[in-house]
């Protein structure tokens, strides 16, 4: 086990299965000085610049050029510097890559990793702060992977680049200084099993990628009232660990669903519903989501405050959900 | 180098090619008149030379990206019709599995890497496709077909600035029919065209007629040499005609009849057969090629006519493979 960043986790994850792996290439803007976080720091200096390709600014062939690579054998990373600009390259990810398996019957294999640094971050604005995985969850043909701690996000990214399935991964960008162990050599996480971070029975709380430390804060200070949760993180939110969720509810009989993405058409909603459809409504105590309201994340740090989770929040509306 | 234009079997195989993709879209075309194959279908006929000329310079191993007017393409690369018309009908034993249609024929193992619906869509794949061959080490080239509507999406801008940038070997074609879906090309195309832009980017670019098969087949084998030898990407703007409207259900009652006269009169099949007359070949043979050429396609729509239809569960299939096999099985 050696302690590191969530950053420094994910590069030893590439670079063990860059080593491991002579197909797996990574491109995107920036690559080859290191990434934008040094992800891909002294890659360049061990790959050479075949497979360590900084790019143009050109959203839509970084991620059409990766499946071109990927349809004659490579293994392509994908780095999109930041999610909001995944937006650029829309046609790539949705008709293409999402499709292209299936509109073929199967021929191709667009053994793709998006890498897309996700979330809210020290007052980036509008364009550099979304949280838009419910989109993805929503689209067929992909995995949609959104890790919270040094250890989930190597082991998954090691998942990613080994699965056959186009892998989208969301970096959490506000905990890529985050410090945790990870193990050596980094052993594949599976998608859909969740990480249970606390126990208890006052009801079921469900999150991911970078709520997962604010509702681990949350929970612990409602232990210190009395008050213990169940509490998951995802990890993957498609496929989410729907057989650890609901046999949590079943014990607790109340769900609380926190995301750090807008609350309308989130993916809580298909979370919740998919619970209700499972034990049935009388089964069900309460049932809530807490996340962001329906703006896009504004700058100035009080007004970003209106959007962001906090552990206060969590406690309040675990209080609210339980009637104490 | 020889001109290939003097090696009469050459230009025989140019021919049949091009009566074999002839004969299969009229053939799909009356199967769809007579509703026995669902959806939009778009045809090339007239644009035979195109797919017939580029395809002969291609090796098996080469890759290429096609668009939604893609049949000629794929059946010039080596496809099989029968499967492509199976897929037409959207039955079991088609290239898709009846998950594509007419708008995505792929056949990966002639390295027909698949029609696209979307315009342009097929240029960052095949630059990517040029990259990693390229990192294998290989000498296959990529050939890249697109219409001249698609040189007005952003991706044609970003593909040729990447092939050239990275240097990859990728033969952009772009089959130019005037015609963007129903709009004329040349009324939404800002400045001198295709080739300048090419040109602009550092892209060796020539403009050729089209509905020479001759002619595309001499520029192809020169293109498709300088791709494989390394020297980076080459564009052909080949100018054709479209004889039929942008889809099966469109008369193209828009366009002046003499302008269509007039394209008839240049009609690709008919041109090459003068040459290969002029130099030998007995009519009756030219003949028995295009009645070969229906009576095999006229065979494949017999077969994707009482072929039975993909089993429900198909559709669940080819999906992804973690996350989608467990949902349908929960519902």
């Amino acid at each position: 086990m050696v302690e590191v960043t969530l950053i420094e986790a994910s590069r030893r994850a590439a670079l063990q299965e860059m080593r491991r792996d002579e197909r797996v290439w990574v491109l995107g803007e920036d690559v080859a000085r290191g990434g934008l976080w040094g992800q891909y720091k002294d890659f360049l200096a061990e790959f050479g610049e075949q497979r360590v390709v900084s790019t143009p600014i050109s959203e839509s062939t970084i991620m059409g050029a990766g499946l071109g690579s990927a349809l004659v054998g490579q293994r392509p990373i994908i780095e999109m510097r930041i999610f909001d600009f995944v937006m650029c390259a829309m046609d790539e990810l949705v008709n293409q890559i999402a499709k292209i398996r299936y509109m073929f019957g199967g021929q191709a294999k667009p053994a793709v990793v998006v890498r897309m640094p996700h979330g809210m971050w020290r007052n980036s604005a509008a364009q550099h702060s979304q949280m838009l995985e419910a989109w993805f969850a929503h689209l067929p043909g992909v995995v949609v992977v959104t890790p919270a701690t040094p250890a989930d996000t190597a082991g998954l990214l090691v998942q990613a680049i080994r699965s056959d399935d186009p892998v989208l991964f969301f970096d959490p960008k506000d905990l890529f200084w985050v410090n945790g162990e990870i193990s050596e050599p980094i052993e594949p996480i599976p998608f859909g099993v969740a990480r249970k971070v606390a126990e208890g029975d006052a009801a079921t709380v469900v999150t991911w990628s970078a709520a997962v430390p604010v509702a681990t804060k949350g929970a612990e200070l409602l232990a210190t009232h009395g008050i213990k949760v169940d509490l998951f993180d995802l990890r993957t939110i498609w496929p989410w660990d729907e057989g650890a969720v609901i046999a949590s509810v079943k014990k607790t009989g109340r769900l609380l669903v926190v995301h750090e993405a807008v609350e309308v058409a989130g993916f809580g909603a298909e979370i919740v519903a998919r619970v209700v459809d499972q034990i049935g409504p009388a089964n069900l105590k309460a049932a809530k989501r807490l996340a962001a309201p329906r703006i896009p994340v504004p700058f100035a740090p009080p007004l970003e405050a209106q959007v962001r989770l906090s552990p206060e929040k969590i406690v309040n509306a675990v209080k609210a959900l339980i009637g104490a | 180098m020889s001109d290939p234009g003097d090696n009469l079997r050459r230009l025989t195989d140019l021919y049949r090619t091009m009566a074999r993709i002839r004969a299969f879209e009229e053939t799909a075309l009356a199967a769809h008149k007579a509703g026995e194959i669902p959806g939009p279908l778009h045809v090339s006929i007239g644009q035979e030379a195109v797919a017939a000329g580029i395809c002969l310079n291609l090796r098996r191993d080469d890759r290429l990206t096609s668009n939604h007017r893609g049949h000629g393409h794929a059946i010039a690369k080596g496809a099989d019709p029968k499967r492509m018309m199976l897929e037409l009908y959207g039955r079991e034993g088609g290239y898709c599995r009846g998950k594509g249609g007419s708008m995505h024929i792929a056949d990966f193992s002639v390295g027909m890497l698949g029609a696209n619906g979307v315009v342009a869509g097929g240029i960052p794949i095949a630059v990517g496709a040029a990259q990693g061959l390229k990192m294998q080490g290989s000498d296959a080239i990529v050939t890249c077909m697109f219409g001249d509507g698609a040189v007005n999406r952003g991706p044609f801008l970003e593909g040729l600035n990447w092939a050239v940038l990275f240097k990859l070997p990728v033969l952009f074609v772009c089959e130019d029919n005037g015609v963007a879906a129903f709009t004329r090309a040349a009324s939404v195309t800002a400045g001198p065209g295709v080739t300048d832009r090419a040109k602009a980017l550092g892209v060796a670019a020539i403009t050729i007629d089209g509905n020479s098969a001759m002619a595309v087949d001499d520029a192809a084998s020169t293109a498709a040499a300088a791709v494989r030898r390394g020297e980076g990407p080459r564009l052909l703007h080949v100018r054709t005609y479209r004889i039929t409207g942008h889809t099966s259900t469109d008369a193209a009652a828009w366009r002046p009849q003499e302008e269509v006269e007039e394209a008839r009169s240049r009609d690709p099949i008919a041109r090459l057969g003068a040459v290969l007359a002029e130099r030998g070949v007995a009519p009756s043979e030219l003949g028995k090629m295009i009645e070969d050429a229906h009576a095999e396609m006229a065979e494949a729509r017999k077969g994707a006519s009482a072929a039975a239809w993909p089993e429900p569960g198909v559709a669940f299939e080819d999906v992804q493979d973690t996350g989608a096999v467990a949902w349908s099985k929960s519902h």
